[in-house]
């Protein structure tokens, strides 16, 4: 059986921050606290949670862009972190990034030709006539005319600086592409040309897509397998349509219930605050995380951490909430 | 009775590297106390131009042309002095990003006290106390502690909190916020307009709501204007909009929105085009260049506004005769 495109197992990355006092041990942030999943090859896998979650040190370890403190990030097998710099380097043509915000990630003073060819040049040393010939193509892929290649960023708006973007993450041929929020900073009307691109590539070059998202609604479009990250940790786990219509973990279900909707004069009741004292955590136990914001728990979800379990065989729909089944049961409106 | 704020065909001219730029073409609407009103567009559009030239705070070399009244008072000609007494006092903005709105190097102790010190007079130790009651009133948790915090001590929602507590320092009676929750996590969002609404309940006063999020305005304005190119293309109380979407751009805002539910793999209808650039804004409709419906006609000049049903009128020459006729 051949590996599967991207694999990461039990991924932990722990920041130390400076410390407080000179004797003072150095405070951590707990980034990673053991994320793991595998993406196949032509998916897209969707990561939400709120800022802070871990969602884009995620991204930043499987683009081999930081170390993890442990755990493996593999690609086709190969684990990324532990491949001597030549070998890593070759591995990038498989995996390139698109990032949030168009108007930073462009350098300024290049122009489109030189920054959609850099990872060609970095990585392989192309010349001057094949750069500009794959730079062609890509962007012919992305929408954009030839005559794009001479300009420069600004004279580009924010949906057209993303598929100049996209495109340089296309030049080097990738089979991964990893995409922090990347279309959270345009405009509705150019959020759907931009997402409607990248469907349309995923299909006609085969690309897997590590997809992090705050919008719900986007992941639930463009998204075969969604996970929900909580504090460093996956809460849940399943397909779109399970998890978005039948949600199994309160954290879930509270993003869920966020979500502006279109009918006006709804105003939705807030949701449920919870218990106004949750129950105290015991010396030396370690509850869930959820435990504050949480109206379900009780005693055990301040004793133990619930573990993340399959809900159905075939593991398609797994959650770590000791509830879940009840979770489950209750009625949601989408 | 005379309406809190009343603003007449606005229009503001901004200069710029390509010349004169018209951001705003003619922008009329009243907002009564206790009105929630929201502008709605895409970026470019001028629904930020105009909560700056409500404000008085447009950028040097913009000209301003016609009438915003505030309590039957004339702002567009008033002197700076007239102004920074009414901003902060009678008039709050919260603004969109709230590590920017905020100033790094005072407590928030200081900064929820400088209006009250300004606008109200009052000695330190009572602006202190009343600063504490604000910051409970915005639900911060341990506001006492607070007081003396730095911004950067603070995560994005409370730093919000924190702008809605300045904003609503001396109580206004209209609150600008232009968007409020966009820097935000959903569901941090959720609590933020939340309260943004029941403190506008409480107080009776008038809000003004700047987004770019049709979810946003569903759940939280009374009467929406939809603008684009610099002009209001559709105007109507909220749910009227959302049931009718007369104007064409109005209904590829709503078509192009991702939204809960949607099957794997689809693609969502796009508005072909892009957004005009305000420098050089066609003579007729902005939108002309991307309808599907647009005619000759709709090139020559800005259609005038067509009511297609009580307080709901859009720009539009291609309303089908019915929409016309039920007005």
């Amino acid at each position: 059986m051949t590996a599967p495109l991207l694999q990461v197992d039990d991924l932990v990355k722990h920041y130390r921050l400076p410390r407080e006092r000179l004797l003072a041990t150095a405070p951590q942030v707990r980034a990673l606290e053991g994320v793991s999943f595998t993406l196949q090859a032509g998916r897209s896998l969707g990561v939400v949670g709120e800022s802070g979650s871990g969602k884009s040190t995620l991204a930043r370890l499987v683009m081999a862009l930081e170390s993890p403190s442990a755990g493996q990030v593999r690609l086709e097998g190969q684990d990324l972190h532990a491949l001597p710099p030549a070998a890593l380097r070759a591995a990038r043509d498989k995996l390139q990034m698109v990032f949030q915000d168009p108007y930073g990630s462009l350098d300024p003073r290049r122009t489109v030709l030189h920054t959609v060819t850099e990872p060609l040049r970095v990585l392989h040393g192309a010349g001057a006539a094949e750069q500009q010939q794959r730079a062609t193509e890509v962007l012919h892929a992305v929408g954009l005319g030839p005559e794009a290649l001479a300009k420069y960023p600004h004279e580009f708006s924010g949906g057209q600086r993303q598929r100049i973007a996209i495109a340089r993450a296309l030049i080097t041929r990738p089979k991964l592409i990893v995409a922090d929020e990347p279309v959270s900073a345009l405009d509705v009307s150019v959020q759907a040309q931009v997402l409607n691109l990248m469907q349309d590539l995923q299909q006609q070059f085969g690309l897997a897509f590590l997809f992090i998202s705050h919008d719900l609604a986007v992941v639930d479009m463009v998204c075969d397998e969604v996970i929900v990250l909580y504090q460093g940790r996956i809460v849940e786990r399943g397909a779109p349509a399970q998890l978005f219509r039948q949600a199994a973990h309160p954290y879930t279900r509270a993003l869920l219930a966020a979500v502006p909707r279109l009918q006006p004069g709804l105003r939705r009741s807030a949701p449920p605050t919870p218990a106004a004292m949750p129950p105290a955590v015991p010396a030396g136990a370690e509850g869930c995380a959820f435990l504050t914001r949480c109206r379900f728990a009780d005693a055990r979800c301040a004793r133990e951490r619930p573990p993340l379990r399959d809900l159905q065989p075939g593991g398609l729909h797994a959650a770590a909430c000791h509830a879940a089944e009840a979770v489950t049961a209750m009625p949601q409106n989408v | 009775m005379t309406p809190l704020l009343e603003v007449t065909d606005l229009r503001v001219t901004l200069h710029t590297a390509r010349g004169p730029a018209d951001a705003l073409r003619g922008v009329s609407f009243t907002l009564q106390r206790g009105d929630t009103v929201g502008l709605i567009g895409e970026s470019g559009c001028g629904k930020s131009i105009t909560a700056l030239a409500l404000m008085g705070l447009l950028p040097d070399g913009a000209r301003v042309a016609g009438s915003i009244r505030f309590g039957g008072q004339e702002l567009s000609t008033l002197d700076e002095d007239a102004l920074c007494a009414l901003r902060g006092g009678r008039i709050g903005m919260i603004f969109q990003e709230p590590m920017t709105a905020l100033n790094p190097l005072h407590t928030i102790g200081r900064q929820i006290a400088e209006p009250l010190r300004l606008h109200k007079g009052l000695s330190a130790a009572a602006a202190r106390a009343e600063a504490l009651r604000l910051l409970q009133r915005v639900q911060l948790p341990q506001a006492e502690k607070r007081l003396d915090a730095y911004p950067h001590q603070m995560s994005g929602g409370q730093r919000q909190r924190v702008v809605i507590a300045i904003a609503l320092a001396c109580g206004p009676d209209l609150l600008i916020a232009d968007e409020p929750t966009t820097a935000l996590d959903v569901t941090i969002q959720r609590e933020v307009l939340d309260l943004i609404a029941e403190l506008v309940a409480e107080d009776g006063m008038g809000l003004l709501l700047i987004s770019h999020d049709l979810g946003v305005m569903a759940e939280t304005v009374q009467r929406m204007l939809v603008m684009y190119g610099g002009t209001v293309v559709e105007s109507g109380p909220t749910a009227q909009v959302f049931e009718r979407l007369a104007h064409p751009y109005t209904r590829g805002l709503f078509a192009a929105r991702p939204q809960l539910g949607l099957p794997r793999g689809t693609r969502l209808a796009t508005i072909p085009g892009r957004v005009p650039e305000l420098a050089d804004l066609p003579a007729g409709c902005p939108f002309a260049e991307r309808c599907s419906r647009v005619v000759d006609d709709c090139r020559r000049a800005l259609p005038a506004p067509v009511a297609v049903g009580p307080d709901h009128a859009a720009r539009c020459l291609r309303l089908d005769a019915k929409e016309a006729s039920r007005a």
